[in-house]
This record gives structure tokens, C-alpha cells and sequence, in this order.
């Protein structure tokens, strides 16, 4: 059976901006997949047999094999769908500094927004908050090095670093709503504003991108739950 | 063709990460031992970002992080592959490179432990390296293998460096009897000849993970050393 004939199916959460990843990576492919959606406070089997290292979505099962980890995914599927558009640079280097931004962006961005939602004081949250906006600046820079004119990470098309960024766009919208300040616009970050409307608006990642009062509902959800626990 | 230059710490597990690579395919590169406590101009402008080592500059390109530093060597120079070629396989080496990031913290909390945490920490350390053991390494001679590939290089840092930071903490804790394959995997490691000829002296690296130690249990909880 080839490649493309194998059937697809992602475990995944609508919520989840890692899960996104990969579906965006998907749609540029055009490949079909089944969604199966995990609920929040229990895991299946399946994600349960699939990942049993860390028990943590997504997943790809491609045939019978399971992918495991976001970015890797990604990877994944640009080399086994090797007949869409490809979301890796080609060129070594350009494709080292989309991995380096998007470690960047998982090891410090991320956690450093996560965290403002538990931030104990106003002194952490300051903190935490500058540390947000300084990689907004940094990745404000990158755009602007890396696209070269053009609306994407990747050139003229979506490719890994905007899908890397990108899936947390709506995560950061719930976020500056609840600190009540704009990080990410046109007066600070011009260059990220209008790439923020040209990938959410693009095909692949227009039907994945969650709409941000459905985040903010579920992220009071989040909040009463860990409360609770 | 472009000069290869690569910065580097000499005690540093990441740094011996690139060397390995780069040595196993042949790449001729000069290295730059860099003093961590007095950054030269060229860090500094090369690694923005982080200022750590290892970075790899590469004619006028530098790159920054190992493992990202790693891919941009396996696609440069493809000769003496250390990845897979299959995807699925490749898909695995990567989470395990991944997974290597989880380890190390693990290692670091071991390393820095007080007394009455240490055999709790151990412990963990024990239960994820477990993991690679069984799932990663099995019973292959090598994670790559029958011959080393990046995964070996990845966990390098186990043989040499785990085996000086049990003895400045002085816990050991990777033995024949806890973890069989992998120490067995360590001493195989260890003899390799590219291997062989860069580790950093044992002694050396002992008196600097001693040194290292003191001044982070000094230091006040939450700084970033």
C-alpha cells in the first residue's frame, strides 16, 4: 500500500494549539484524515497505547504507526506527503532557522504566556508579560529577515515557522484580553499584524483555527477546573 | 567551500554533540574554545538570542542550538548518515532527541539535590533512563544500531559526563545491575575512537562539575545559571 493510501487519523483537541500544527501541515497536503477528539480530564486508549511515554496529544496514526510531538509531526508529514506543497525549507540553512525559532518558541514563548494565567503577583506577571513582549519583538525581527517581503514565515506560502508561531495566535489573543493589553498589533508589532491576518485567513488553517470567545469560554473552563482539582 | 568554525566550551556534553557529528562525516572545521565567563564578540553577534554554545558558523551562516545544529550538519554533508532514512524511523529519532531535553532535567535536579531529596531523585533518575533503556536502546549494540547514529551522539553525554556528575554529587547511580543494557551500551560507547579522542579529561571535568555545583546550590533558588 503506498503512502497516500494508508489511512490517517490524528488524535487531537479543538483547544489545543500544538494539535493545530499538524492539522494545518495536513490541509497544505490535502491529505484526508480522521479527527478523533480527546475530552478534556480523560485520555483513551488509544492515545493511552499510542503515546505511552507521555500520554499527551497529537498524535498521528499513519497505517498502524504512531507519530508522536507536534513539530515532529509536521516533519512527518512533509516527507511522507512528498507530492503536496513542501512546509520545510528547502535550503539547510533557512530550514535551521525555522527549527531554531520554533525551539525558541516552544521552550520559552510559550511556557512564559502559559504562565501568566498562574502568575502569583503582579511582580511575576510584569515580568512575565515584558518577557512575552521582547519575543514578540524578536519574532517581529525574524519576520521581517526571514520572508523577505513576503506575507509568510515561509515565502509565499504557509510552511513550518508559520505553522510553529501561528498556532498560537488565538492563545495570545485570550491572553491580552485577560491582561487587558495588545502585544501583538499594528503599532508594536506591524509586520506580525498583517501576517497574523494572512495565515488565519489562509485555506489550511482558516476550518483548524479556533475562534477566540470559544478559547476564552474554555479557557474559564480550564481555570475553574485546575481550581477545583 | 565555505569554512567551518565551530564555538565551543570544552566541558560542555552539547558542544561534544557537533564535534562527534562533524568528525564522524569527515568535516574539517576549527574550533573556538570560548570562556563562558568572558563571551567573545563573536558569540555574542552569532547566538544573539541564547549566548551559549555550542554554534556552528558555517561561511557566514551561524547556527545555534545542538540539536538544531545537528540536522543542519546530517543535510549539509549527507555522507556517514546519523538519521534514518525511512520517515517513520526518523519520526521515532526525533522524539527520542526530544526526549533527551527531559532526561537532562532530570539529570540537573539529581545534580543539584540536597540530602533529603537525593534518593527520591534518583530514583527518578533511575525510572527515565529506564524508558531509553527499554524503549529506545533495547538490544541493539547501539541506539543506531550496529553502528553509532544520532541517538549515540545525543546520549553521549551519559557515559562520560553522567559518570563525573554521580561522582561530584557522590550517589552513583547508573550500574550493570540497575540499568544492564545501558551501561553496557556506555562502556561500548566510550571505546569508540572518534569518541575516544575528544572527551574531555575525566579529572578535568570532575574538579568543573564540582566547582559547578558548589556555586549553584550557593546561589538563591530561581536564577538562571
Amino acid at each position: 500500500m503506498s503512502e497516500g493510501e494508508k489511512v490517517v487519523k490524528l488524535l487531537g483537541a479543538w483547544p489545543s494549539p500544538f494539535v493545530m500544527r499538524p492539522r494545518i501541515a495536513l490541509n497544505i497536503k490535502s491529505a484526508s484524515y480522521e479527527f478523533l477528539e480527546e475530552t478534556l480530564g480523560s485520555k483513551s486508549q488509544l492515545l493511552l497505547q499510542s503515546n505511552p511515554v507521555h500520554k499527551k496529544i497529537p498524535v498521528l496514526i499513519h497505517g498502524d504507526k504512531p507519530v508522536c510531538e507536534s513539530l515532529i509531526i509536521v516533519e512527518y508529514v512533509d516527507q511522507v506527503f512528498s507530492s503536496g506543497p513542501s512546509i520545510l525549507p528547502s535550503d539547510p540553512y533557512d530550514r535551521s532557522v525555522a527549527r531554531f525559532w520554533a525551539a525558541y518558541l516552544d521552550d520559552k514563548w510559550f511556557p512564559a504566556m502559559k504562565a501568566i494565567a498562574g502568575a502569583k503577583g503582579d511582580e511575576e506577571g510584569k515580568a512575565l508579560i515584558q518577557q512575552l513582549g521582547e519575543g514578540l519583538a524578536l519574532m517581529e525581527s525574524a519576520y521581517h529577515n526571514i520572508s523577505k517581503g513576503k506575507p509568510f514565515f515561509g515565502g509565499d506560502r504557509v510552511g513550518y515557522l508559520d505553522i510553529a508561531f501561528g498556532c498560537f495566535l488565538g492563545w495570545l489573543r485570550v491572553t491580552e484580553s485577560h491582561i487587558g493589553l495588545k502585544l501583538l498589533d499594528q503599532t508594536k508589532t506591524p509586520g506580525l499584524a498583517q501576517w497574523a491576518e494572512t495565515f488565519c485567513a489562509d485555506d489550511a488553517v482558516k476550518p483548524v483555527m479556533p475562534e477566540t470567545d470559544k478559547l476564552s469560554e474554555f479557557a474559564k473552563l480550564l481555570m475553574a477546573k485546575t481550581a477545583s482539582n | 567551500m565555505d569554512e567551518v568554525k565551530l564555538l565551543g566550551f570544552w566541558a560542555s556534553p552539547f558542544v561534544h554533540r557537533v564535534i562527534w557529528a562533524l568528525k564522524l562525516k569527515g568535516v574539517k572545521y576549527e574550533y573556538s574554545e570560548e570562556d563562558l565567563t568572558n563571551k567573545s564578540e563573536l558569540l555574542l553577534k552569532s547566538n544573539p538570542v541564547h549566548e551559549k554554545v555550542p554554534v556552528l558558523i558555517h561561511g557566514d551562516k551561524a547556527i545555534s542550538e545542538s540539536s538544531v545544529i545537528l540536522e543542519y550538519i546530517e543535510q549539509v554533508w549527507p555522507q556517514n548518515p546519523l538519521f534514518p532514512k525511512d520517515a517513520y524511523e526518523r519520526a521515532l529519532s526525533r522524539f527520542w532527541i526530544n526526549f533527551a531535553s527531559d532526561v537532562g532535567m532530570i539529570f540537573r535536579s539529581f545534580y543539584l539535590s540536597k540530602e533529603e531529596n537525593r534518593e527520591k531523585s534518583r530514583r527518578e533518575v533511575i525510572q527515565v533512563l529506564q524508558i531509553v533503556e527499554e524503549q529506545a536502546l533495547k538490544d541493539k549494540n547501539f541506539f543506531g544500531g550496529d553502528n553509532i547514529g544520532m541517538l549515540d551522539i545525543i546520549y553521549g553525554s551519559i557515559p562520560h559526563w553522567f559518570e563525573a556528575l554521580e561522582e561530584s554529587v557522590g550517589v552513583k547511580v547508573i550500574d550493570p545491575n540497575a540499568l544492564p543494557r545501558l551501561y553496557a551500551w556506555a562502556q561500548r560507547f566510550k571505546q569508540i575512537p572518534v569518541i575516544n579522542h575528544d572527551l574531555p579529561p575525566y579529572q578535568d571535568l570532575l574538579l568543573h562539575m564540582k566547582r559547578v555545583r558548589q556555586r549553584l546550590i550557593s546561589q538563591p533558588p530561581n536564577s538562571s545559571a
